[in-house]
């Protein structure tokens, strides 16, 4: 066996799987929160990095700084996914609170054609190159083979997002709110929690995390599309069932273990077949431990 | 309530708010290859346009359902008119009968053009049926029906191709092999409910058309297969004009066939189980149906309609690949049955007419025609979660008056 392409594949796998958290991570808040599949999630992925691309190239273009462009890019695209968060629960989830659960996912994925659409028409469909701005870090040169300095920012970047995360969430004020409404959203208002808020919040972060995922990505990758958000969105969805829906580190350790899953398949069995290993593994999941593996399997009230 | 000129302030306000979010992608465009960046300083006015007049129907529409005064099509004048002149004795049957009169005639009085329209128009209500009976009375939502489709289409191109089976024999081939098909997704599937069913039948779909464009011999991957094909009258093959004209007959006369069916199954023990069962399953359970038997026939019966609407496929395109039976596809029929009406046949056959036919005759509007199928169906939930015709449940009236003696 070859020892190096294994350890491609693994490092490989890893950056798959911090891309899949940073998605997975807003799709397991929404659900725990309002019960909702976000559909239109990978899409707000899109659209930062959409928005990161126009930034970056306009910034590159006029000759600034790369690494000044890409935290610029970054942030903007963080500001514009959370508002496109925001605005898609207000419009399209917010009315449908009370109604059935289907009504609410016919709207998710309403709202998903209509941003992919909105990008294709205005934009382009053809892949659109992402200018490269990653600097090349020097101490990484006895390992380049494996590690590309894109790899290791997309390791630091998820690390710091996901430490700040479980911060916001366990020690702060917003944090508990969160989990309150998470368990109990009415007894959460009685308490003078505003759900309302405490929802927009939710979105707010997750479309956040995603745009972080999405400029981090395409700069590695190098060119993006209309239609990347749909598929890493489904395969994010399926890392956040994978680890249990609804919990945060399940999300992480489900991402990670569907990341490997597919780096290793392509690796060792086809590249063909990409696509395919995610639902394979959502189908193994669901059929013999629906839970995932750290959800806690709800008990039904009649 | 509020009135017409807080409407319109806060519809300006959204419509600034629209501007800002929209910004990037509507005003700047980047060509990569030439490292160009044009700016579209002309989309700010647009785009504000656009959702000043949408904010303000939005937020009126709102308010009025707020306040229930909403538009009734039965209590309108309109409405009661219709009624009126609809219960006359007759009056039904002649609306009917002239209505299949000029279906039949279609073929014959337009162009083949117009007629390969509409039968593709038949070929989604038949669809759109099979797919009523999960999401409308079952309350299931299947997002992978295009792979049933797909296995129907599949299965007439790849037995015509290697054993020269007809059309007519691989109507039912189609069928029952779709039916297969569906009774093995269901059987890991059908424990799940909602959501997850939703994404599980996403992700069979997808494993379909996947496992289609590799396996090169069976399938001749993405390329496709080519020169199915056409219908034949015991034996005897029609040229072009002909067999387009054979085929909208065909066509017509399937959906015929199917809204018998399934205006039958609606009412018969099977069907109402189905309604129950989207209703409340937990109460359906104790009264003595059994859930999985129940589903497992509701998910076979709308798969093999799937399939012989394939096999229609095939036979009127005469090629087919993998493109065809994509999630997209899937969700464009779901489209139909959620804007035309859940549970309702006349919906179905409403919402596919109306979403194939009109892009197909304002061009101009085909390239937004994704766009605003997806704002639709995010109208569509939000305004009117039914559809546009509402499935009406049965109720029984007990005959007569009561009396005191």
């Amino acid at each position: 066996m070859d020892v190096g392409y294994f350890l491609k594949l693994l490092l490989s796998g890893l950056t798959r799987g911090s891309i899949y958290a940073l998605i997975a991570l807003g799709y397991t808040m929404v659900y725990g929160i309002i019960k909702l599949i976000n559909f239109a999630h990978g899409e707000l992925y899109m659209l930062g990095a959409f928005t990161g691309l126009i930034v970056a190239s306009l910034m590159s273009y006029s000759g600034i700084n790369p690494v000044l462009s890409l935290i610029v890019a970054t942030i903007i695209a963080i500001i514009y996914s959370s508002a496109y968060g925001v605005a898609i629960e207000k419009i399209a989830y917010k009315p449908l609170r009370k109604s059935q659960r289907l009504s609410a996912l016919i709207s998710a994925i309403g709202v998903s054609m209509f941003l992919q659409n909105f990008v294709l028409l205005f934009q382009t469909s053809d892949f659109l190159s992402f200018p490269n701005l990653i600097p090349t870090f020097k101490f990484l040169k006895p390992v380049e083979n494996y590690l590309s300095s894109a790899q290791v920012l997309i390791y630091i970047c998820t690390a710091l997002f996901l430490i700040g995360f479980t911060i916001l969430v366990k020690f702060t004020k917003t944090g508990k709110a969160m989990r309150a409404t998470s368990q109990d959203s009415k007894m959460a208002q009685l308490l003078g929690i505003s759900i309302n808020k405490v929802i927009s919040f939710t979105f707010l972060i997750g479309s956040a995390a995603a745009a972080i995922g999405g400029v981090l990505i395409s700069s590695q990758v190098g060119q993006i599309n209309f239609y990347i958000g749909f598929i890493v969105g489904i395969k994010a969805f399926v890392a956040a069932v994978l680890g249990g829906i609804g919990s945060l580190a399940g999300a992480v350790l489900g991402s990670f273990v569907l990341g490997l899953v597919e780096s290793f398949g392509t690796g060792y069995i086809s590249s063909n077949y990409e696509d395919l290993f995610a639902f394979v593994v959502l189908i193994v999941i669901l059929t013999f431990k629906p839970a995932g593996l750290l959800g806690k399997s709800e008990k039904q009230k009649v | 309530m509020m009135n017409r000129v807080e409407i319109l302030k806060k519809s300006a306000i959204n419509a600034v708010i629209g501007i800002l979010l929209t910004f990037p992608i509507t005003v700047i465009k980047v060509n990569t290859i030439d490292q160009e960046i044009t700016w579209r300083w002309y989309m700010m006015g647009l785009v504000g346009a656009v959702v000043l007049i949408i904010s303000f129907f939005w937020i009126r529409q709102q308010e009025r359902q707020n306040s229930g005064s909403t538009f009734k099509f039965n209590e309108s004048k309109l409405g009661l008119k219709y009624h009126s002149i609809m219960s006359k004795p007759g009056v039904t049957k002649s609306v009917l009968g002239s209505a299949v009169l000029l279906i039949v005639l279609i073929p014959f009085i337009t162009t083949p053009y117009t007629t390969s329209i509409i039968t593709s128009a038949l070929i989604y209500i038949i669809l759109g049926l099979g797919l009523n009976i999960v999401v409308g009375l079952g309350g299931l939502l299947n997002l992978g029906y295009a792979a049933f489709f797909g296995v129907g289409a599949y299965t007439y191109a790849i037995l015509n191709m290697n054993f020269g089976v007809g059309f007519w024999l691989a109507l039912p081939l189609g069928g029952i092999a779709s039916a297969l098909f569906g009774a093995i997704v269901g059987l890991p599937v059908l424990r799940l409910k909602g959501d997850y069913l939703a994404i599980v039948t996403l992700g069979f779909g997808e494993m379909t058309r996947i496992f289609t464009e590799n396996s090169d011999k069976l399938t001749r991957g993405a390329s496709g297969i080519a020169n199915i094909p056409k219908p034949t009258f015991f034996g005897h093959a029609f040229g072009y004009f002909g067999s387009t004209r054979y085929i909208y007959l065909i066509a017509v006369a399937l959906v015929i066939i199917i809204i018998f069916i399934v205006w039958r199954m609606e009412n018969s023990r099977v069907g109402r189980s189905w309604v129950a069962m989207r209703e409340d399953d937990i109460a359906c359970e104790s009264m003595g149906i059994d859930l999985t038997q129940s589903k497992m026939t509701l998910f076979i019966i709308s798969s093999a309609i799937a399939g012989v609407a394939g096999v229609l496929f095939a036979a009127k395109n005469t090629f087919i690949n993998p493109q065809s039976f994509t999630v997209w596809e899937s969700i464009m029929i779901l489209c139909i049955v959620v804007l035309g009406g859940k549970g309702s046949v006349r919906g179905v056959i409403l919402g596919a007419l109306i979403l194939i036919l009109l892009p197909e005759y304002l061009r101009a509007f085909q390239q937004y025609r994704m766009l605003i199928f997806g704002f639709l169906l995010i109208v569509m939930m939000v305004f009117r979660p039914g559809g546009i015709i509402q499935n009406v449940r049965k109720i029984y009236k007990i005959e007569g008056e009561p009396t005191n003696e």
